[in-house]
């Protein structure tokens, strides 16, 4: 009964989602705005990066890594912006937050329903700069030799990891402003630094490294690297090169159950804080 | 059975620079089935009390149960039960038509489908807003918004459902459909509980059961329209019309239990609770004291208003 109801919550949400998503008059300045740009913006980091390590653009292997992870990062970036945005949206523009809140639904289901649509744009923009990677910039990659049950499932674990993080700060939405987007890109911003997404762990100071191997997405990017290039010998650059696969899945596995009872643990003391505050409708006036 | 709301030693506090205590201690008990109106004037508590009974706001202190269930511990509970509207709301997804807005919540409270798209059709019908079905929220009219709103309540068949000020701007045939409605609606089934709040003194005293009066975060009375009238016997109510003039003393003046002064265009009419009628004459000379003339003098039969002006100290507004 209970999984009907959130499967009807989820298809809701969903359907909601797509609509704002794609609620573009002109089709394709919608998929300048939601697939191409996501893409530009992962490109001219890749670009500034390879500015500054002049040389890595010579080591395929290094460019490889760096590339794959730029790209997948894409998901972290635009999932977490996403969730936030549905409170914020919901609070601020529709002002339907409040009949939202007091429906009969999980709100989990609801915010995850309505940030299916970013994961699904997000596809599409990894899928065409991994094509561009592959066909323009001849990135050493063989689609057949790829470790496709891998990479599958890594990516389900590592989606529904960034999606749990989404609930979170969803949550802590609940109770910041309207212009205090600072949340979402301070969280994105130490993933970013931390989890290997550019360079290599080994670069960060030790303190940092432990940092970095706390968080999950550490190693979902470490997973869909080996998986993409199995016989490239990634882990000889990443520094987890002392932990087999399923070792990687394992502590995937586990650090995204951490992060997924700590996001629950944040949305729940988040929701109880707004509703004593009387936030949980409030509307940011200027 | 449990009463469809039970309220005790309620208050709600919102901190902040300066505290505002918007329910101070209350005590409240609506049955199911009853029509029930909370009248008072801005910033009474209205909204904030059906905020806390709609599971959107914590109490501060004491216990407010809906239906049974514990507001602050039992929401999963409530929720499939209850809905709530406010009025002036414009909420709504602007990017889908109104049928579509309607149809999304509906599922939320997982009506089956079939009964879902019969209920909001007749729903539309009620509140004409048929030719709107299909139309995108954003390009209709406020007070259309408005009538969706009212309608997305509806449409979940809740047991116990919260209308803050329904008809807050809407015109007066719409008004008329609105209170039609409400009226039918808790009489059409048994177990249907409706609680409002509002401004108009009319509209509490046309539609509902028992009315709670409040004022600054404190119920002043709670009883049927006609129990309330019933309490000015000891008290006089007067309708003085006078030219212009200050009539803030009148309420200094002992005996005067309530005043509410409204300009009129030739000057003021000033309805008047007063507990014995040896302080009319007071009044009278008051006036010519502050400069103004006696137009007219008329005994009144008590209204709600009255009743207000008489517990308040004011009038609404
Ligand atoms: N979120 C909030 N933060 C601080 N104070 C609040 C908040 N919500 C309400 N208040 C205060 O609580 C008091 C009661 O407000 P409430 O909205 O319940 O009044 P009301 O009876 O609904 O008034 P109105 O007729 O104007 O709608 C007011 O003094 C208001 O300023
Ligand atoms: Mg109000």
């Amino acid at each position: 009964m209970a999984v009907i109801s959130h499967l009807r919550t989820l298809r809701q949400a969903a359907w909601l989602g797509w609509q704002m998503e794609s609620n573009w008059t002109r089709p394709w300045l919608f998929i300048i705005y939601s697939i191409v740009r996501p893409i530009a913006a992962t490109l001219i980091l890749v670009v500034m990066f390879l500015v500054i390590k002049q040389g890595v653009a010579n080591d395929p292997l290094m460019f490889t890594y760096t590339y794959v992870g730029a790209v997948f990062f894409m998901f972290v970036a635009q999932v977490l912006l996403g969730a936030t945005y549905v409170i914020m949206e919901d609070r601020e523009h529709y002002q339907t937050l409040r009949q939202i809140y007091i429906a009969p639904i999980s709100l989990h289901v609801y915010i995850i329903g309505r940030s299916l649509s970013k994961v699904l744009l997000t596809s599409l923009s990894a899928i065409i700069s991994m094509a561009f990677g592959l066909l323009v910039l001849r990135l050493p990659i063989d689609l057949l030799r790829v470790d496709w049950p891998l990479f599958a499932l890594s990516m389900l674990i590592g989606l529904g990891c960034i999606l749990s993080i989404g609930i979170a700060l969803a949550g802590i939405t609940f109770l910041t402003a309207k212009h205090s987007t600072g949340i979402n890109e301070g969280i994105g911003g130490v993933f970013y630094l931390f989890c290997g997404t550019l360079f290599p762990l080994t670069v960060l100071p030790p303190w940092g490294q432990s940092i970095g191997m706390a968080i999950p997405i550490t190693y979902w990017l470490e997973l869909v690297r080996r998986s993409l290039y199995p016989a490239g010998g990634i882990e000889t650059i990443s520094g987890l090169g002392e932990f087999s696969n399923p070792a990687i899945l394992l502590l995937l596995a586990a650090s995204a159950l951490v992060f997924l009872g700590l996001s629950l643990l944040i949305f729940w003391f988040a929701d109880r804080m707004a509703r004593r505050a009387g936030k949980v409708d409030m509307t940011t006036t200027y | 059975m449990p009463p469809a709301v039970e309220v005790t030693a309620l208050s709600r506090v919102f901190v902040g620079k300066s505290p505002v205590v918007a329910l101070d201690n209350i005590d409240l008990n609506v049955e199911e089935g009853e029509l029930f109106g909370l009248l008072g004037p801005n910033g009474a508590g209205k909204t904030t009390l059906i905020k806390i009974l709609s599971t959107l706001l914590l109490p501060s202190k004491g216990s407010a149960r809906v239906l049974g269930y514990d507001v602050a511990k039992e929401t999963s509970k409530i929720r499939p039960l209850i809905n709530m509207v406010s009025g002036g709301e414009i909420s709504g997804y602007g990017l889908l038509t109104v049928r579509e807005n309607l149809w999304m919540f509906s599922q939320f409270y997982g009506i089956p489908g079939k009964v879902a798209n019969e209920r909001i059709d007749a729903l539309l019908h009620a509140f004409g807003l048929e030719d709107k079905a299909d139309v995108k929220v954003r390009t209709i009219s406020t007070g259309q918004r408005q009538r969706m709103n009212i309608i997305r309540g509806f449409v979940t068949d809740p047991r116990l459902i919260f209308l803050d000020e329904p008809t807050l701007g809407l015109d007066v045939q719409t008004s008329r459909a609105i209170r039609d409605y409400i009226r039918t609606w808790v009489r059409s089934q048994v177990g249907r509980t409706l609680l409002l709040t509002t401004h108009y003194m009319r509209e509490a005293e046309e539609l509902c059961d028992r009315v709670a009066i409040i004022d600054r975060g404190t119920i002043l009375a709670c009883d049927s329209p006609e129990g309330l009238k019933k309490r000015m016997n000891r008290a006089s109510t007067f309708v003085l019309d006078t030219t212009h003039f200050d009539s803030s003393v009148i309420s200094t003046i002992a005996g005067v239990k309530g005043v509410s002064a409204e300009a009129m265009r030739e000057g003021l009419r000033i309805k008047l609770v007063v507990e014995n009628e040896s302080a009319i004459s007071d009044i009278i000379s008051s006036v010519g004291a502050g400069g103004g003339k006696v137009l007219g003098l008329n005994k009144s039969e008590p209204t709600l208003e009255d009743v207000f002006i008489k517990l308040v100290g004011r009038g609404l507004e």
